[in-house]
């Protein structure tokens, strides 16, 4: 077996045990990264020198005896809407292009006490607007299963990093569904966690009220390490959760039985692709073969879910990103004209902003505007809010019968790349199933359950009350026990000599 | 409701974004789209709901008032398009 075939806690046991170094785990990483990153575009920028400085550094203490953090040596992707104080965070934006942080996001801290090696960032669309990874301004990234399509997003270039074996694990972010959706597009597992479960300082906001960090990986298991890493209290965000944090990966090991599943019937409706709903379905029996028990559960108010968050998140980024304005950091354009009614520093500001910016991004920050403006606060964004505590209701309701509940990820398999550039609101329906989670703050996980006949990863997801992430954790342990979904590679990097 | 061209370009100056012609014409089909789409909030009953503004409802989390230290100066000023020693520089305010 190849090294960059093992999982991130068979790494763990083989550099514990001296069979592997991370020196030599990270150089596999990297070589995989050179070989692939001209068709994939995962990542938009990597640090081969200091990856390897920091796998080597870890090795001398492992070799001496010293203490070593629980992720030493395993290499890691991180979202490049995370911040790092040694490398670029540019949010895929020409508007960042440059930008240095002063400070280390508090999941980047963790990750470097735990020792893990982070080896670069993974490409996403632009501010992490977007489903597809389409909008980065360094170019689309490729689905690693079939080269021309989606890989999904926003967290794409995380999910294809670790689905073409360029990493063991990665971070994403999740406002609306971007870990879980490209990690259903890509085959690997992702977890939002429940919002406040794992600090936002330092990650580029979007939407506050809704943006989750996570981790992401192959097995269930690698997942729950990392989020043993990632989650706690954080004085540096008022709205990280206080509260033990638990080993995630001990939860692995327990039994399934008489665990309660809700199967949320409006998902299957309209709107679904035959092989989905089939590979979802599919999953859902072999849970109660496994021991769980499925109920049919009605949320009466999720149809509304997109349409909320459609002004919800908006709403917020148009605020969170008033700050981009040419004057603190980041992009700034050049020939202000002197004709401008507003005077030449609002003239900097709008032309900084219409070129720093992409489609996407100023669609949504037009959209937010739009919502919060004198004369429509109360029919959009007011309503929206009182919806949202109806949707959260709906899923309060549904945990007093069920313990978690179980369904689609996404309503179709990834799609061909510029397939729905054009037309933003089909490609915001497919968060039709994602959303939820975020506008209640609830953690829900993407776990793969199959592949298309054209050969594309399908997912279910699991949705679970707040703090539940040892119980979705412990159900995608028990599944990939007996299924092995997660050890199946694209094509892409099966190594040719046995492909004939 | 449908949403005209100069709704859009007032929306745009609302938030700073200078738009082209083009722009404007795509983004009102665009935007139009998705704000038909989310009328159909308005037949959701919401008598006597609060607005849920935030996933996990704090009130004033407090932190001790002590001093700590923050991030140097030239540091945050580190990504400054333009300085003027510690200052901020920008375009004029008013006018030239």
């Amino acid at each position: 077996m190849a090294i960059v075939d093992y999982t991130a806690t068979e790494l763990l046991e083989r550099m514990d045990s001296r069979e592997l170094t991370s020196r030599e785990i990270t150089a596999a990483y990297l070589a995989q990264i050179e070989r692939y990153h001209g068709e994939v575009n995962a990542l938009v920028r990597w640090d081969a020198e200091d990856a390897m400085r920091t796998a080597e550094a870890i090795d001398a203490r492992r070799e001496g005896g010293e203490p070593v953090g629980v992720l030493a040596g395993v290499p890691v992707v991180v979202k490049d809407n995370l911040c790092t104080s040694d490398h670029v965070t540019s949010c895929a934006s020409k508007m960042l292009a440059n930008y240095l942080s002063p400070y280390d996001a508090t999941v980047i801290k963790r990750l470097k006490a735990a020792d893990a090696v982070i080896l670069g960032k993974g490409n996403m669309d632009e501010f992490a607007m977007g489903a597809s990874t389409e909008t980065s301004a360094f170019g689309p990234t490729h689905n690693p299963w079939k080269l021309g399509y989606i890989p999904g997003g926003s967290s794409g270039g995380s999910a294809a990093a670790v689905a073409s074996a360029m990493a063991p694990l990665s971070l994403g972010s999740d406002t609306g569904g971007s870990i879980r959706q490209p990690s259903a597009h890509c085959g690997v597992v992702g977890l939002k966690p429940t919002y406040g479960r794992v600090s936002r300082y330092g990650l580029i906001a979007f939407g506050s009220s809704l943006d989750c960090i996570g981790p992401m990986g192959r097995t269930a298991e690698d997942v729950a390490r990392v989020m043993s890493v990632l989650a706690g209290r954080d004085p540096r965000d008022a709205t990280s959760i206080a509260g033990p944090v638990p080993r995630y990966e001990e939860s692995c090991r327990e039994p399934l039985d008489g665990v309660r599943l809700g199967v949320i019937d409006e998902q299957f409706g309209e709107g679904i692709d035959d092989e989905v709903a089939d590979k979802v379905q599919t999953a859902i029996r072999q849970f109660e073969a496994l021991g769980a028990t499925v109920h049919h559960i009605s949320l009466p108010h999720i149809r509304y879910a997109i349409a909320a968050y459609y002004i919800i998140a908006p709403s917020e980024a148009s605020s969170n990103l008033a700050r981009f304005d040419g004057a603190h950091y980041g992009y700034r354009a050049k020939d202000i004209s002197n004709d401008e009614k507003d005077g030449p520093l609002v003239a900097m500001y709008r032309k900084t902003r219409q070129e720093g910016f992409g489609e996407e991004v100023k669609r949504r920050i037009m959209l937010g505007t739009y919502s919060l403006s004198a004369g429509y606060y109360d029919a959009y964004y007011l309503r929206a809010l009182k919806i949202r505590r109806l949707i959260a209701q709906d899923f309060a309701d549904a945990y007093k019968t069920v313990d978690f509940l179980i369904g689609p990820v996404t309503p179709t398999p990834a799609f061909e790349i510029g397939e729905k550039m054009e037309d933003p609101l089909a490609m915001y329906l497919g968060d039709s199933y994602t959303v939820g989670a975020n506008l209640a703050g609830l953690p829900a996980l993407s776990l793969p359950c199959g592949l298309t006949t054209a050969g594309l990863p399908v997912a279910v997801q699991l949705q679970g009350p707040a703090l539940s992430e040892e119980g979705l954790l412990q159900l995608a342990c028990a599944f990939q026990q007996e299924s092995d979904w997660h050890l199946s590679r694209p094509e892409l990097i099966k190594p040719k000599d046995q492909n004939g | 409701m449908t949403l005209s061209e100069a709704d859009v370009r007032k929306v745009a100056a609302l938030a700073r974004i200078n738009l082209s012609d083009e722009d404007a014409l795509r983004l009102t089909t665009q935007l139009g789209d998705v704000l038909r789409y989310i009328e159909q909030l308005a037949e959701v009953d919401i008598e006597g709901v609060d607005p849920m503004a935030h996933a996990i409802e704090q009130v004033n989390v407090l932190a001790d008032d002590t001093v700590e230290p923050s991030q140097p100066r030239d540091v945050m000023l580190g990504n400054a398009p333009r300085r003027d020693e510690e200052c901020y520089r920008v375009p004029p305010v008013l006018g030239d």
